[in-house]
């Protein structure tokens, strides 16, 4: 496991490390395949441009997915997500990078819980934000031990 | 010429109503296969024995995983309503979470439409479908609940 960060090491403003996925149709694929989605949009380019489309998109599940392994990563196993949520503005397509970040809003103590707000979104590679959202992580504290979860 | 509203009587009738809800067993492979199609290498989704020396003592599902328990009767409609707007897009998704899914829970997912709302936008006259989702294992324990934004244009 990487290095645990803890609620004391952040700070409103800060940012979190990027995380860069290089999504693929065969990617897509795999997607569909493990989450049941078999919308054509995403894997048959004739049907996705009779729908008006440039091409097969990205879905949207698989982008907030992408989030979750981005903020899991981050807060590490002594950590977790509390809630994510986005709104799909943009299109993805598979064959270009998608950025994920995000920057630390507010940090707060609730219920014996120590919480981070975060704004987070993924970025195609012209930087725009095509799935802006927000995020509430839980951390561990340096002054609590990590406890074990139910 | 003013244009008729999108929301019929019929969607109308939508609103509040009660879908039977979908229970999906969930299995070790159906969590490893899920962090292999994000491509998320993290062991506690990945790899049981490095999951079992976790606070977690053993594989959990990535929070994401509930992506894949849909609610059958809802998906249903949703590509079926009855709407002259054919084209169908997701528009937003919100997750919180209470507690992991594991190997072996029995997850029910319970939903219905919320919210009609009708607008211009990019894409032309679209029509948002709001609803809201619950989780709960076989305990009857709440494991999440979630909001989804769907568009039909």
């Amino acid at each position: 496991m990487e290095r645990q960060i803890f609620y004391e090491d952040v700070e409103a403003g800060q940012e979190v490390p990027p995380l860069v996925k290089h999504p693929t149709t065969r990617q897509l694929v795999k997607w569909a395949g493990a989450s049941g989605d078999f919308y054509e949009i995403h894997y048959d380019k004739d049907f996705a441009q009779s729908q008006g489309l440039k091409g097969v998109i990205i879905h949207g599940w698989l982008v907030f997915s992408f989030l979750g392994q981005f903020l899991t990563g981050w807060v590490g196993e002594g950590g977790w997500i509390r809630k994510l949520g986005v709104s799909y503005r943009g299109m993805n397509y598979p064959g270009e990078d998608i950025i994920l970040k995000g920057k630390i809003t507010r940090k707060y103590a609730q219920d014996g819980e120590h919480l981070v707000e975060l704004e987070v979104w993924a970025e195609n590679p012209r930087g725009e934000r095509t799935t802006p959202g927000r995020a509430v992580v839980a951390l561990p504290s340096r002054k609590e031990p990590v406890g074990r979860t139910a | 010429m003013p244009q008729e509203s999108a929301i019929t009587p019929e969607l109308k009738a939508l609103v509040g109503k009660e879908f039977p809800p979908t229970t999906w067993e969930v299995t070790e492979g159906d969590i490893i296969r899920f962090a292999q199609a994000i491509e998320d290498p993290n062991p506690l989704w990945n790899d049981e024995k490095q999951a079992r020396r976790s606070r977690y003592g053993g594989l959990i599902a990535p929070p994401t995983f509930l992506a894949s328990l849909v609610n059958e009767e809802v998906t249903k409609l949703l590509f079926n309503m009855p709407t002259p707007l054919k084209r169908l897009l997701n528009g937003g998704n919100e997750l919180e979470w209470y507690q992991p899914v594991r190997p072996g829970d029995r997850i029910t997912v319970t939903e219905k439409v919320v919210n009609l709302r009708e607008g211009q936008g990019t894409l032309g006259r679209m029509l948002f479908i709001i609803t809201e989702v619950s989780y709960t294992n076989q305990l009857g324990e709440a494991v999440a609940r979630g909001r989804n934004t769907f568009i039909r244009y």
